[in-house]
């Protein structure tokens, strides 16, 4: 339950400040300001500025938008694609579900950060490829949950009796496998999250991110490297936004793993 | 059992070439003209075409895929159409440097998790276990780079009792090449220990609730005994399987890790390739990249069977 | 040798609790699930679960046993005190030859049988080198009674060691008991069937909600309850042709 709470509570601060920053944030991002460089803590700056005299909250605040809308995204096409995936090899005679979880392993062999290279060398690096890169990287966990959560679905009487009565496989899946698993798949979304969002700042750390000027956490970590003996601050902002939204997902995950687990192994 | 483990030499064996297939028609897919890209914009038609005769990429793909990935199984990875070297020798010298990147990491890792974990499950009912699963918490939500990042500005800036980067290779000198190791190492691991230590905690709880501990406790031995000779095997199945998914992440973390570092690893070489488009140079790293995590999982998978006898299937 | 347990409490599940056990004597405990049977084995081998507590006295040849060090109790459990639970299935190591868990009391308290002779024993000839999962369940069940029986205990307790397996494999297991349990060891078998009692003990308790509401020989208690309790168990059992 305390997992629930504080995952859910950091998270939620993610969110507010990315929601908040449509409508304000205390300054513009992406503003030069010479005359007010590398400001402390404090004052009308509260996590001071950059190098380049860009608010460091302001960045943090639109830099939380691109971070939720890589997990959004990338966990999206993984659930969209996987799920259908994994119900299917679930559902399908032994060795065509065997075959298919073979393929699953193959796609894992491509993980994320590599995948999301790739593709930036041949797409052109931004966003849009790693959100993309990472979604397809992610669609593995999600076909193997899912086929694992069919496959104890399949035997439970529900579903022996829906078959019996020669219902067709689609409602099956539909009625009885979907909702069954919706659990699972809800705490491998959040775990997903997770790992999008730190293979997105790895990402924009090495340059293959969200290209500037768009604020981004990762890439303003990659910026405080030249000044980090005088100015630590401006890799502790962007480091601890990370690990905040990452530490989220993962209690969120965790908690609500906890409160599904007993439920679930009543309803199925 | 020996039909078993063939079986899965197969599926390695096919997975590998799938692989294999795969990146080579990705980098086909590449828009541009590498010739292209290597003479710039002035060359001539005559020019061009003899550099891609030269570079042997007018020919159909299939001839290609089987030149290319029969020179590979020789060890030879053909020329960088930029650079005009060789790929292999130098892709084997960056991949010495990785793997002992990820050696490293992999030790502190384990070195950390095992303790940290078994700890944790063991008072998993006090503070103390609560404490150290809350900080594996924690740990796993540094990115590793940032951990570097850290580690730096703490143990090379501040205190200067270790370089901030650079490689020294082994045979040249073997105090340098530790010193230049540890905290590359550190950071990969210690993210890599906290994620660990959450999975060797699971499994030792796991265990600890197994009937077969009480009954080894009921024929005399004291619980740590019984942990130890009953459960450790036991309980290293699952954590061998999280290992060898970590390994996969480690190759990875390690690219990230090198940035930081200036390490002359695979990762450098693969970002410096993509940046210069040097394509054949991207393909042969990311064929290795790939084989590497399919035989940690095939290497994962025979481990299984020697570990937990019931999946021998005789 | 004599156990005498004395005003035994575990936490509420077991209330004032008395009784005491002889060299030889083979004492049935029965009562149906929840009763506190169980939990009472578990307190005299002091394998009771972190969370439960024990109070009162349980003392092994004037020695008390709650409250003693782990070193002084695990130097006890596999060498006078021993035993056999309820399920097989999960009670031995899977990654372990079987051969090599059942001479691991010899190994620990220094006594030398080999693995044959101490399966050959309990009719498991030859297989030494499996492993848990080749074997049935009854197979298994004959395992445990073997580890437990390596050092000659001076007291056995079995916690329904065969309501886990079919109706044929029980009667096997129950005449390996038996048989295999020398004379002067003490047997202690918890059970919640009346039959079984009736033919492997010589006294008998009947444990309710955690106390003990009647306590006699077998005959004595079988012909002529003077508990509600044991009355109702009489009649729910199908013991009509003993009687």
């Amino acid at each position: 339950m305390r997992n629930l709470v504080i995952g859910g509570v950091l998270v939620g601060l993610v969110v507010l400040a990315a929601v908040l920053s449509f409508f304000w944030t205390p300054f513009d991002p992406v503003r030069v300001d010479a005359a007010h460089r590398l400001l402390g803590f404090g004052g009308s700056n509260l996590f001071g500025t950059d190098k380049f005299g860009r608010d460091l909250l302001s960045q943090i605040m639109v830099g939380a938008r691109t971070t939720l809308y890589v997990g959004v995204v990338a966990v999206g096409i993984a659930a969209v694609i996987g799920t259908p995936l994994g119900i299917l090899a679930g559902m399908s005679p032994r060795w065509l579900g065997e075959f298919v979880m073979r393929v699953n392993d193959l796609v894992l062999a491509f993980p994320a950060l590599l995948l999301a290279i790739m593709f930036g060398a041949v797409f052109g690096a931004d966003t849009l490829t790693a959100m993309v890169a990472i979604g397809i990287a992610t669609i593995p966990s999600f076909a193997r949950i899912a086929r694992s959560g069919t496959l104890q679905v399949m035997s439970t009487e529900f579903v022996l009796a829906a078959r019996a009565g020669g219902r067709s496989r689609l409602t099956i899946a539909v009625r009885h496998v979907l909702p069954n698993i919706s659990g699972l798949l809800i705490v491998q979304a959040s775990v997903s999250f997770a790992i999008a969002v730190l293979a997105e700042a790895a990402l924009s750390f090495l340059g293959f991110g969200t290209r500037p000027p768009t604020p981004s956490w990762g890439r303003m970590l990659q910026e405080s490297q030249e000044l980090l003996t005088v100015q630590p601050r401006l890799a502790l902002v962007p480091g601890i936004a990370i690990a905040v939204a990452v530490l989220g997902f993962n209690l969120l995950g965790d908690g609500l793993r906890d409160r599904l687990d007993p439920r679930l192994a009543a309803r199925v | 059992m020996t039909a078993k483990v063939l079986r899965r030499v197969a599926i390695f064996v096919v997975s590998v070439l799938v692989a294999s297939i795969v990146v080579f028609l990705f980098m086909a897919v590449l828009p541009g003209d590498p010739a292209q890209v290597a003479l710039g914009v002035n060359a001539t038609p005559e020019l061009l075409a003899k550099t891609r005769a030269e570079f042997g990429i007018d020919r159909p793909l299939v001839t290609q895929y089987f030149d290319w990935i029969g020179g590979v199984l020789h060890g030879d990875f053909g020329r960088s159409y930029v650079t005009r070297d060789t790929i292999g020798p130098q892709l084997l010298d960056r991949l010495g440097v990785t793997l002992w990147l990820v050696g490293a990491g992999m030790l502190v890792a384990l070195v950390i998790a095992i303790p940290a974990g078994t700890f944790a499950a063991v008072k998993h009912r006090k503070a103390s276990g609560a404490g150290v699963s809350g900080l594996s918490q924690i740990g796993v939500a540094i990115p590793a780079f940032l951990a570097g990042i850290i580690l730096v500005q703490i143990f090379a800036v501040q205190l200067r009792w270790l370089p901030s980067g650079g490689w020294t290779p082994p045979d040249q000198d073997a105090g340098e090449f530790l010193r230049g190791l540890i905290l590359p190492a550190l950071s990969l691991g210690l993210v890599q220990g906290a994620v660990l230590t959450r999975y060797v905690r699971s499994a030792v709880l796991d265990t600890l609730g197994q009937d077969y501990l009480r009954t080894a406790r009921s024929k005399g031995l004291r619980p740590g005994q019984a942990l130890v000779r009953h459960g450790l095997r036991n309980a290293s199945v699952p954590v061998v399987t999280v290992l060898g998914l970590q390994l996969a992440t480690l190759l990875i973390g390690a690219v990230v890790v090198e940035r930081v570092f200036v390490l002359p690893g695979l990762g450098s070489m693969l970002l410096d390739a993509v940046s210069s488009r040097d394509l054949l140079t991207v393909q042969g790293i990311v064929l290795v990249l790939v084989v590497g995590v399919l035989l940690v999982n095939f290497v994962v998978d025979v481990l299984y069977t020697v570990l937990d006898p019931r999946l021998r299937g005789s | 040798m004599t156990l005498s347990v004395t005003g035994l409490r575990v936490s509420s599940l077991v209330r004032d609790v008395s009784f005491e056990i002889g060299a030889g004597a083979r004492v049935g405990l029965i009562g149906e699930s929840g009763s506190g049977k169980s939990l009472t084995a578990l307190a005299i081998m002091g394998l009771l679960p972190d969370e439960l507590h024990a109070s009162g006295s349980v003392r092994l040849n004037g020695h008390e046993l709650l409250g003693s060090s782990e070193k002084d109790l695990s130097r006890r459990r596999g060498d006078e005190l021993a035993m056999v639970f309820q399920e097989p299935m999960t009670a031995l190591n899977p990654a372990m030859r079987v051969g090599r868990q059942v001479t691991e009391p010899g190994r620990i308290h220094g006594r030398r049988r080999s693995a044959e002779e101490l399966l050959d024993a309990v009719g498991l000839p030859g297989t030494a080198r499996a492993y848990p999962h080749q074997l049935s369940g009854g197979q298994r069940q004959r395992v445990v009674l073997a580890m437990a029986l390596a050092n000659e205990p001076s007291l056995l307790i079995c916690d329904e060691p065969t309501t886990a397996l079919d109706v044929t494999v029980q009667a096997q297991i129950l005449s390996l008991i038996k048989t295999s349990l020398p004379a002067e060891s003490a047997l202690l078998f918890i059970t919640h069937d009346l039959a079984v009692v009736a033919s492997v003990c010589e006294r008998v308790l009947v444990m309710l909600d955690g106390e003990i509401v009647e306590a006699g020989s077998t005959r004595e208690v079988l012909t002529s309850p003077k508990h509600e309790y044991t009355r109702k168990l009489l009649d729910a059992s199908d013991l009509e042709a003993r009687r």
